[in-house]
């Protein structure tokens, strides 16, 4: 199914019968997800409202994240989240996983940014919530809670996001000689200081990386003043190209495993497994490949670890009993039928 | 004027046992005398009063559990209060409610410089949060006028800005977890680092929720490096269109100050008789605070210096020094206590498009001369967060009531640009009869979903954020099936 309209997404949802995978690109599918009927949201393309001086973008789901990000750069303005980037995105996917990249140490995630959304839920009804202005607390945020869900909930029609001026200077520092335990540390001393730190991360083939981005002159000023701050780490150099992209993890052999921990916690964590694939927002999330089938064995630690590619799905620790009862409810109501593919 | 449920009769009948349950689980911490009680009949919506069944003020997150499972156990409603601060009603009792304050929860339980985040007890107030910091470097970024006095809990029930949001984002963009108690007592933790639990994103959800799915107990919260330095201008404009053009203009620009605010010329006459800051006496005002390092700032206030001149202002005031800066925030910060010199006000705070502001203000202008009320605006305008104060007499009867429907049509009217009722006070029971605006039927439908699920009896706050009507068939669905003597 590729529905058009919104309306044609309500009717395809209130005539399912049986599973229904919601999907935008396809590029972030965990293990066991997309196993129902395809419904394709590329259809719903298309910018509904761009209004740079308001730093207000409304789009339709199905748009190529390419499509938005080119409009925007159009007119010196980017998405006010750096979105994660995988080639063949829609913003709606990236909206229903919360892909958010470097630059959430500064500019914080999907969820952060995205303002408003439509939806379609589980009977086939449209429900709105938020809107196109970023200060809002007229009834709850379900905003929130729908960025992230994974198609789990209803099928996201149309999103807001708040924008933010392209950088007009951009430059990389970095510590060519850490090893990832050790680069957190340095990341920290970054994060912690006045430098406005936009990117902050380590990635085997670069070392540990830090950028920062902003006004020419004070970008410049910044970078001295934060090479400064890092001497005692190592030798700081300010980076040739862009070594950003890679920080997301491509395939390799073997289950891919996304873990999200406090950066004090990393190096015990670090010390547990395989040298990652790449440490990003500060140590706070490590990448890391595992034989197929395995599990790793963590130390007690304040976040989760989950494997996002490969053998079936797993999450450690288990979910709050809680937390997990609250879940389960939830997609009970927005989906009584059961009728969306998820996997939790 | 505001209409709120009639109270349940079976609970204010087994007052008694009530309250001697509550102090038998915690002898030291319960208010019963009316005398005491009414010290929490209200909160900064003070034209609302209503005395609660009890008062408890519990230290720990094991004992608001003991107590929010004791209330479940009986079936009376619990209204939750951080220092109750809201300007919309949001902690104000009921009769038949159980009032739980978290005024003896002000501890700091860990503040972690490396991971960039403080955890507290949710009484804490947002001003100390940042005093515990301060030493390290950091601070807590969102500060709504009332940090001094405002909790933590608070804050996270509604969502709450302030004035630098702009850059920093409200509560919900800095908080990374809480400790939440259900109503049937559970003890849940939702988010976790980053912010990220590995399934929905509840704690996204309970930000804002006004009190309405559990009891935060204990916040973990980001916490920033403080900038090098910080700068104001202020711009004086003789005409609202070119002050709000102006912003467009500088935010176009690809600037992004930490602050823009807004002052019209009723509310700069007001300051001006009150705090005598010395602003200039005109249409609009603005103050545009920029961050960063010397070098920095410069660079950023002559971009804005350039963009100022193409619409004319009058005055471009710059602080060279601390006194300077001090002068030019001193108005704007002593705004709301000068209005309140005019006599009793509504404070709004519906959202706009920046790009309506010249409609918005205008339309305010005109329904201004209508009525025949004095509105005067001061507000984040960098956001398009209004805040008009309208001014009104409480010993003149039906002043009240003119003030609320003059309030009723700017919210109406920030809607219809493309705005929202409340962009940082929340609904309370405020604008709660107005969501109707805002939103359709299956829109609040989904919204009491998750209520449904977090507290099925709706037994907390729970005649807030929707209209009465809306929500009569979930909070008498509890009164028609319990059984005479539930309590």
């Amino acid at each position: 199914m590729r529905p058009d309209t919104e309306t044609q997404v309500a009717e395809a949802i209130r005539d399912a019968t049986g599973p229904l995978s919601i999907t935008g690109g396809g590029t972030r599918l965990w293990p066991d997800e997309g196993q129902g009927a395809r419904l394709d949201m590329t259809g719903l393309s298309g910018i509904t409202l761009y209004e740079p001086e308001a730093l207000t973008l409304v789009v339709r789901a199905g748009t190529p994240l390419a499509e938005v990000n080119q409009t925007l750069a159009a007119e010196g303005q980017m998405l006010g989240f750096e979105p994660s980037a995988l080639e063949g995105s829609t913003i709606g996917g990236v909206a229903a996983a919360n892909a958010s990249g470097p630059r959430r140490v500064l500019s914080g995630a999907a969820r952060d940014a995205l303002i408003g959304v439509r939806f379609v839920d589980g009977q086939g009804q449209v429900v709105r919530n938020g809107g196109r202005v970023m200060k809002n607390v007229t009834g709850y945020d379900l905003v929130k809670l729908m960025a992230g869900s994974r198609g789990t909930l209803g099928a996201l029609t149309e999103l807001s996001f708040r924008t933010t001026p392209l950088p007009q200077a951009c430059t990389t520092l970095q510590l060519a000689d850490l090893d990832p335990a050790m680069a957190v540390p340095a990341l920290s001393e970054a994060l912690g200081g006045p430098f406005d730190v936009s990117a902050a991360a380590w990635h085997p083939a670069h070392g540990t990386l830090i950028r920062l981005e902003g006004l020419a002159a004070s970008v410049a000023s910044r970078a001295a003043a934060l090479s400064d701050r890092l001497g005692g780490f190592g030798t700081v150099t300010q980076m040739q190209g862009n070594p950003w992209p890679q920080l997301e993890p491509a395939a390799a052999g073997g289950d891919l495993w996304r873990i999200i921990c406090r950066p004090s916690e990393a190096a015990a964590l670090l010390s547990r497994l395989p040298v990652p694939l790449s440490l990003d927002w500060g140590g706070a999330l490590i990448h890391v490949c595992l034989p197929q089938g395995s599990l790793p064995d963590l130390p007690r630690f304040s976040g989760h670890a989950r494997r996002i590619r490969g053998d079936g799905p797993a999450i450690l620790p288990a979910p709050h009993p809680v937390a997990a009862r609250i879940e389960r409810d939830l997609r009970a109501r927005f989906d009584p039928r059961g009728i969306f593919q998820g996997t939790h | 004027m505001m209409q709120m449920p009639q109270p349940d009769a079976s609970v204010l009948a087994h007052r008694d046992a009530i309250v001697a349950r509550l102090r038998d689980a915690l002898p030291d911490a319960v208010i019963d005398d009316p005398a005491e009680t009414r010290a929490y009949e209200c909160d900064a919506l003070s034209a609302y009063r209503c005395t609660p069944l009890a008062v408890v003020l519990p230290q720990t997150t094991r004992q608001v559990s003991r107590l929010l499972a004791l209330c479940h156990d009986m079936q009376v409603p619990v209204v939750p209060r951080g220092a109750g601060t809201s300007l919309a009603g949001g902690s104000m009792p009921t009769a038949d409610s159980v009032v739980i304050g978290l005024s003896r929860m002000t501890q700091v339980l860990e503040v972690s410089p490396q991971d960039r985040l403080i955890r507290v007890q949710a009484g804490r107030t947002n001003l100390s949060v940042s005093t515990a910091v301060e030493g390290l470097g950091f601070f807590y970024a969102p500060d709504p006028s009332s940090q001094l006095a405002c909790a933590i809990g608070g804050n996270i029930a509604m969502n709450s800005g302030g004035a630098h949001c702009l850059k920093y984002g409200v509560t919900t963009n800095n908080l990374l977890g809480v400790t939440m108690v259900l109503m049937d007592g559970s003890v849940v933790e939702l988010g976790g680092p980053m912010g990220e639990s590995g399934g929905l994103d509840l704690l996204g959800v309970i930000c804002g929720s006004e009190g309405q799915m559990g009891i935060v107990t204990e916040a973990t919260l980001r916490i920033l490096p403080r900038p090098a330095g910080a700068r104001p201008v202020l711009i004086g404009f003789d005409s609202s269109e070119s002050a709000g053009a102006c912003v467009a203009a500088i935010i176009r620009a690809g600037v992004i100050p930490v602050a823009i605010e807004f002052m019209d010329r009723p509310c700069i006459r007001a300051t001006e008789e009150h705090a005598k800051a010395g602003y200039p006496d005109c249409e609009a005002l603005l103050i545009v605070e920029v961050e960063g390092t010397a070098p920095e700032i410069d660079e950023q206030l002559s971009l804005i210096r350039d963009i100022a001149q193409g619409f004319d202002p009058v005055e471009f005031r710059e602080s060279r020094s601390e006194d300077e800066a001090r002068r030019i925030w001193l108005g704007r910060k002593s705004a709301f206590g000068a209005m309140g010199q005019l006599g009793d006000y509504i404070c709004l705070d519906g959202t706009i498009p920046v790009t309506a502001l010249p409609k918005v203000l205008a339309g305010i202008g005109d329904l201004s001369q209508q009525y025949g009320m004095t509105v005067a605006n001061v507000f984040h305008a960098g956001d398009g967060n209004m805040h008009p104060l309208i001014i009104y007499d409480a010993n003149t009867p039906g002043d009240l009531d003119k003030a609320e429907a003059i309030g009723a049509d700017i919210m109406r009217l920030c809607v219809q640009v493309g705005g929202c009722l409340t962009g940082e006070h929340g609904v309370g029971i405020e604008k709660r009869d107005l969501m109707g605006v805002q939103f359709d039927p299956p829109d609040l439908e989904a919204q009491m979903r998750v209520k449904d699920a977090f507290d099925p009896h709706w037994l907390l706050n729970a005649a807030k954020v929707f209209p009465l009507g809306v929500s009569a068939p979930r909070r008498e669905r509890r009164l028609n099936s319990k059984a005479p003597d539930a309590a």
